[in-house]
């Protein structure tokens, strides 16, 4: 996750859009590389979009709004991933995760004061013979405890 | 010295990257020369990070490492694990689809074609497609991902469809909980996969395929591409397969956080760009799928094991089983358990040996309470239908489902209404919202859970009529399944809901 996302131009927008605008069923992957250059979907680029997939605002806006992974505005700096799951969940995944909420004084989907990370439920990770499973950006984490995500948290700045 | 060390995701949340780093760093300290190999997992999660050491005389195994064993494990002073082979839980075994998994270089072509890799899919070039598809069909494989359809069966559709364009799409978004084997397939052994969709391209006359890989799976997504990117350049991908065959290439296509999106149909609409909404069968996607075209879509495991049938040949692949339940199935072992990993074995194994005897119970020591087997939509077993031989017939008279063969196990401090609750609002997060049942369905199973929680005993009518309604009227399997695991918390431990035994049956 970048630490200082770029302004979007309109000339960049359009050639993000470009480059996937030709593939069977684009909007995918140029929501997604939208989001991985400016961590979030900017909002100038729709029409662009719209315009390039010969869609309509409402359409473009469904779909973005259908998938979790899609943000309108930017997240955190960094993003923790808990996974709430049920084989988390057998082995303490939800007590964890209501401590490590309750000490930064969020809820799930929040960020802290100083923008540093956003904590974000996940209903698996695919880490279910090591959990509880825990993602800071893209590094998986098994087996977290407090004192893990402690030490994760302080690394990311929060 | 050869060095192999896992780098599968779990591998990795387990510090493996530490390891390998200490391992560099040691080697260089001390000037000697070690070649690290990294590999897939061989699905002992306990035990990673997992490393070999080969001196020349085969591959001994040690684990779980961390960086401060590194100095033993290279003086030969750690204590080890012996072969791979011989260690309880791997031998036990029948690794068909994962035979290569731990063992090779995932992204190395050269170790997968030393391993039998590419010997199926050479024996498919010299059949015909009505021979291909029904090979598949005598081996008896039936959908890994959960639904258990006979893939040979789809395949046929698919081969006798009219279309100018078919598809080959891999539903690589492994959402449920406790299932992690097309995860580990992917990332160690990912030319399997690629070499299954080839096969399936040649059977059913399609040039085209997608797998569609959850954006969960940062790890799995960088192994696919590169995997993609190394078979086109060896010529296993591209316009004539192997230098001989027909044309056919694959794109990976990255999901977006919808569970749903798992469900074929929504997948379907996903990859075309839209909403992930279900979509109303008929027509089945074999004859209208991707973008209205004649479209197989297969699990990964379902797809990667593919090559060992043609390699062994159908015969062998079916010898396997029970039942109509034929072949392998690669069980996933995990939640609060001694030894979780993955364990593929023919169908048939009960469901308390594996529970029991492999996997030895729970982490915690507890009494094991219930196994959830097949997913967020799957039923929880108590100890009492531990007798459950694995098979998908079997699990269906037994009010459950394999499902794509997790199992979640829970010691006796699992709160039965809470998981049932958690179902529901699963349920609510996830749905497409394109049936009612389903979208609304599950945010008043949440309040009638809740009803019951406080004490309100006449809700559990309620429930059981809601939990009716969502299984006969949804339109898929998220709201048609999610009663599986409400009704079995219910039914199996009425008393956490304030009911007796009696009342609930």
């Amino acid at each position: 996750m970048p630490v200082a996302l770029p302004d979007a131009t309109e000339d960049e927008l359009r050639a993000i859009i470009a480059r996937h605008a030709d593939l069977e069923g684009a909007l995918l992957p140029i929501l997604h590389e939208l989001q991985e250059t400016y961590g979030h979907i900017p909002a100038a680029s729709a029409p662009l979009i719209c315009a390039a997939l010969n869609i309509s605002k409402a359409e473009l806006h469904g779909v973005i709004s259908f998938y979790h992974d899609f943000r309108d505005a930017p997240a955190g700096r960094h993003v923790l991933k808990l996974c709430r799951a049920e084989a988390c969940k057998a082995v303490g995944a939800d007590a964890l995760a209501e401590a490590l909420l309750r000490k930064l004084g969020i809820d799930w989907h929040g960020t802290t004061g100083d923008g540093a990370v956003t904590i974000e439920p996940v209903y698996c990770l695919g880490l279910c013979a090591c959990g509880p499973a825990a993602m800071l950006d893209e590094q998986v984490v098994g087996r977290a405890d407090a004192e893990k995500l402690d030490r994760l948290l302080a690394g990311a700045g929060a | 010295m050869k060095i192999y060390l896992s780098q599968d995701s779990a591998a990795k949340a387990l510090c493996a990257e530490d390891v390998a780093a200490a391992i560099r760093a040691e080697a260089a300290a001390r000037g000697i020369a070690v070649e690290l190999v990294r590999t897939g997992s061989y699905g002992m999660v306990w035990l990673e990070p997992l490393a070999e050491i080969d001196r020349g005389a085969g591959r001994e195994a040690f684990g779980p490492l961390t960086p401060e064993d590194v100095p033993a494990l290279l003086d030969g002073t750690l204590p080890g694990l012996g072969p791979v082979a011989e260690i309880p839980f791997f031998k036990r075994q029948t690794r068909l689809t994962f035979a290569r998994c731990g063992v090779i270089d995932p992204l190395s072509l050269d170790d997968y074609e030393a391993h039998g890799g590419l010997a199926g899919l050479r024996r498919a070039l010299d059949m015909s497609a009505p021979e291909i598809v029904a090979e598949v069909t005598s081996s008896g494989l039936r959908g890994r991902g959960g639904a258990g359809f006979p893939t040979g069966i789809k395949w046929d559709t698919v081969r006798k469809a009219q279309g100018d364009q078919k598809y080959i799409v891999c539903n690589a978004d492994e959402g449920d909980s406790g299932t992690f084997a097309d995860r580990m397939i992917m990332e160690g052994d990912p030319f399997s996969l690629i070499e299954g969709m080839v096969i399936a391209g040649l059977g059913v006359g399609a040039d085209k395929g997608y797998v569609y890989l959850r954006s969960e799976y940062p790890d799995a997504i960088a192994v696919m591409t590169r995997a993609v990117e190394l078979a086109r350049a060896a010529g296993l991908l591209g316009r004539a397969v192997l230098g001989c065959g027909p044309s056919f290439d694959i794109e990976i296509r990255k999901g977006a956080g919808a569970y749903v999106c798992g469900e074929e149909t929504s997948l379907l609409n996903s990859l075309e760009g839209k909403r992930g909404v279900v979509r109303a069968k008929p027509p089945l996607p074999a004859l209208e799928g991707l973008f209205g075209k004649p479209t197989v879509v297969n699990n990964v495991i379902s797809l990667a094991t593919v090559p060992v049938i043609f390699e062994r040949g159908a015969a062998h692949y079916a010898s396997f089983g029970i039942g109509r339940s034929r072949g392998t199935v690669t069980l996933q072992i995990a939640g609060n358990v001694a030894r979780g990993g993955l364990f593929e074995t023919g169908f048939g194994m009960r469901l308390g040996e594996v529970v029991e005897e492999i996997a030895g119970g729970t982490a915690s020591g507890r009494p094991v309470k219930a196994v959830q087997v097949g997913g967020p939509l799957g039923a929880y077993m108590p100890v009492s239908q531990f007798d459950t031989p694995l098979g998908y017939e079997e699990f269906d008279g037994a009010g459950g489902l394999i499902g794509h063969a997790g199992l979640v196990v829970f010691d006796d401090s699992a709160d039965m209404l809470g998981m049932a609750r958690f179902a529901m609002e699963f349920c609510a997060v996830e749905s497409c919202g394109k049936c009612t049942p389903c979208r609304i369905g599950a945010v008043r199973g949440v309040e009638t859970l809740d009803r019951i929680a406080a004490g309100d005993g006449a809700a559990v009518a309620l429930l059981h009529d809601l939990c009716a309604t969502m299984k006969d009227g949804s339109l898929c399997a998220l709201g048609g399944f999610t009663p599986y695991p409400v009704m079995s918390a219910l039914t199996h431990f009425p008393q956490e809901f304030g009911q007796s035994r009696e009342a609930a049956e």
